[in-house]
């Protein structure tokens, strides 16, 4: 289910470092910080929990915003990076 | 405060959870404890015991036959529904080995689909909608392709409920059809167009560790696994009599029970999809028509499936779930995340036979407190 990679893109504008969370709490702390950002703005989850694959994306589709993909972050962790559009 | 009891009050424990394990059927037990005393000789002996276990036998797998419109050397006893899935799959790869070893399936079988598949062939793994159907397409599409030994597609999905179309397409190049139908078996017609199918006798009122083999007269099938001289060159190991009696005399029953059952229940899961579909950042999971009669998963957005299982059973309620918290890999559903659908905070709901109305309207009436307090 994963999307496309997208073209290098630069930094998120909001960073939430989810790592040793276990589901919920990774699209807990996204669906909170998703209000902290503007419209059109880019929040990256770092997280360890292997259903935040599966659910990052289901939140944005469930929520209506964007998910742009996953990435590794500088210590392998993968980010799944979204942007806000409602 | 134990399981069961609420403010006080004692309730009865409503099991809902028929789709891991349908309580034995009283037609079951009563087959199964007549004939604990009289199936226990060897079937193969020429002794009066041994001719008995033997009679016994053939009259299981002659009621099976019967009820599942086949023929009665196309039925095997397994010792599980899983072990049909092997034996079925593999052993459909295993005669055509020469041809190559690639077994095609859905992203949403079993696990022991997936897991055959990986130990015994190279899998290739055909994609679903977001309602968990197969893309058929892509399925007849990638049979096709060179070294394509199998191709396997369950009957209907163990948990979103969601029917696949069996029976709906033909594969090219004489490539034969395993059907795990596990998840349908005695609640519905078996589907036409496979060469091997699999069931499990616990999932209809049977006793569990009896499995049902199917293998089309005329299908090329070789044995995956050493070869053992009992009544049927298909299944190994000493036969179960009393327990394949028992599961054939449930299939039966259930068979004759289904037409009435099968919608009280279909009418029952709308319920409790409308009420799951009315609570706030809640996904209804699967095929809302085209399912199982019996069955229903749903997401909550925000919340812990383990903690959402154990508060339905402090209200008395047994479900299931498909998220990670809740299993032992702590990996999510693949079922659920090969569909797209949210895999936290999820609950699979699925009848038995002895499931009343007033078990749905309590659900009913506790699911969206359960939710909320999950939630805070």
């Amino acid at each position: 289910m994963t999307e496309p990679a997208p073209a290098p893109e630069p930094g998120p504008d909001l960073e939430l470092d989810c790592r040793g969370m276990i589901c919920p709490q990774p699209v807990i702390e996204l669906a909170r910080a998703i209000h902290d950002v503007a419209v059109g703005d880019v929040v990256a989850v770092a997280a360890t929990d292997p259903a935040t694959r599966y659910d990052v994306p289901a939140w944005c589709r469930m929520k209506e915003q964007e998910y742009l993909g996953e990435a590794p972050a500088a210590d392998g962790v993968p980010t799944y990076r979204v942007r806000r559009i409602s | 405060m134990s399981a069961g009891e609420e403010q006080g009050r004692a309730v009865r424990p409503v099991y809902l959870d028929s789709a891991s394990s349908e309580p034995l059927h009283p037609a079951a037990r009563e087959t199964l404890l007549a004939a604990l005393d009289r199936g226990y000789a060897d079937p193969r002996r020429l002794h009066g015991p041994g001719r008995d276990a033997r009679l016994l036998l053939d009259n299981a797998r002659a009621v099976v036959a019967e009820s599942l419109q086949v023929r009665p050397d196309e039925v095997s006893f397994t010792t599980s529904g899983t072990t049909a899935v092997h034996l079925g799959l593999l052993g459909l790869a295993r005669a055509r080995r020469t041809r190559g070893a690639v077994i095609v399936h859905s992203e949403v079988e079993h696990s022991a689909v997936h897991q055959a598949a990986r130990w015994g062939g190279e899998p290739l793994v055909v994609g679903v909608m977001g309602d968990g159907t197969v893309y058929d397409g892509d399925l007849v599409a990638n049979s096709v392709a060179p070294g394509v030994a199998v191709c396997a597609l369950q009957s209907a999905n163990h948990e979103v409920g969601t029917l696949q179309p069996v029976g709906e397409f033909e594969l090219a190049n004489d490539v034969p059809l395993f059907v795990d139908a596990c998840a349908s078996m005695g609640r519905l017609p078996l589907p036409s167009g496979w060469s091997a199918l699999a069931g499990s006798a616990h999932k209809w009122g049977g006793p569990a560790g009896v499995g049902i083999l199917l293998v089309r007269t005329g299908v090329r099938w070789e044995n995956p696994f050493p070869d053992d001289d009992r009544t049927d060159h298909r299944a190994g190991g000493f036969e179960n009599v009393p327990a394949a009696l028992a599961a054939a005399a449930a299939l039966q029953t259930v068979m004759a029970e289904r037409t009435e059952l099968n919608a009280r229940h279909h009418a029952w899961i709308e319920r409790i999809r409308a009420t799951a579909e009315s609570l706030p950042d809640t996904e209804v999971v699967g095929a809302p028509d085209r399912r199982l009669p019996h069955l229903v998963t749903f997401s909550c957005l925000y919340a812990n499936g383990e903690a959402l299982v154990t508060a339905l059973d402090r209200r008395g309620f047994g479900v299931a779930s498909g998220s990670a918290c809740t299993a032992s890999t702590l990996e999510p559903s693949h079922v659920l995340a090969a569909m797209g659908a949210l895999t936290h905070g999820n609950v699979r709901v699925s009848l038995t036979r002895d499931t009343t109305a007033e078990d749905i309207e309590r659900f009913c009436a506790v699911l969206p407190e359960v939710v909320a307090e999950v939630r805070a």
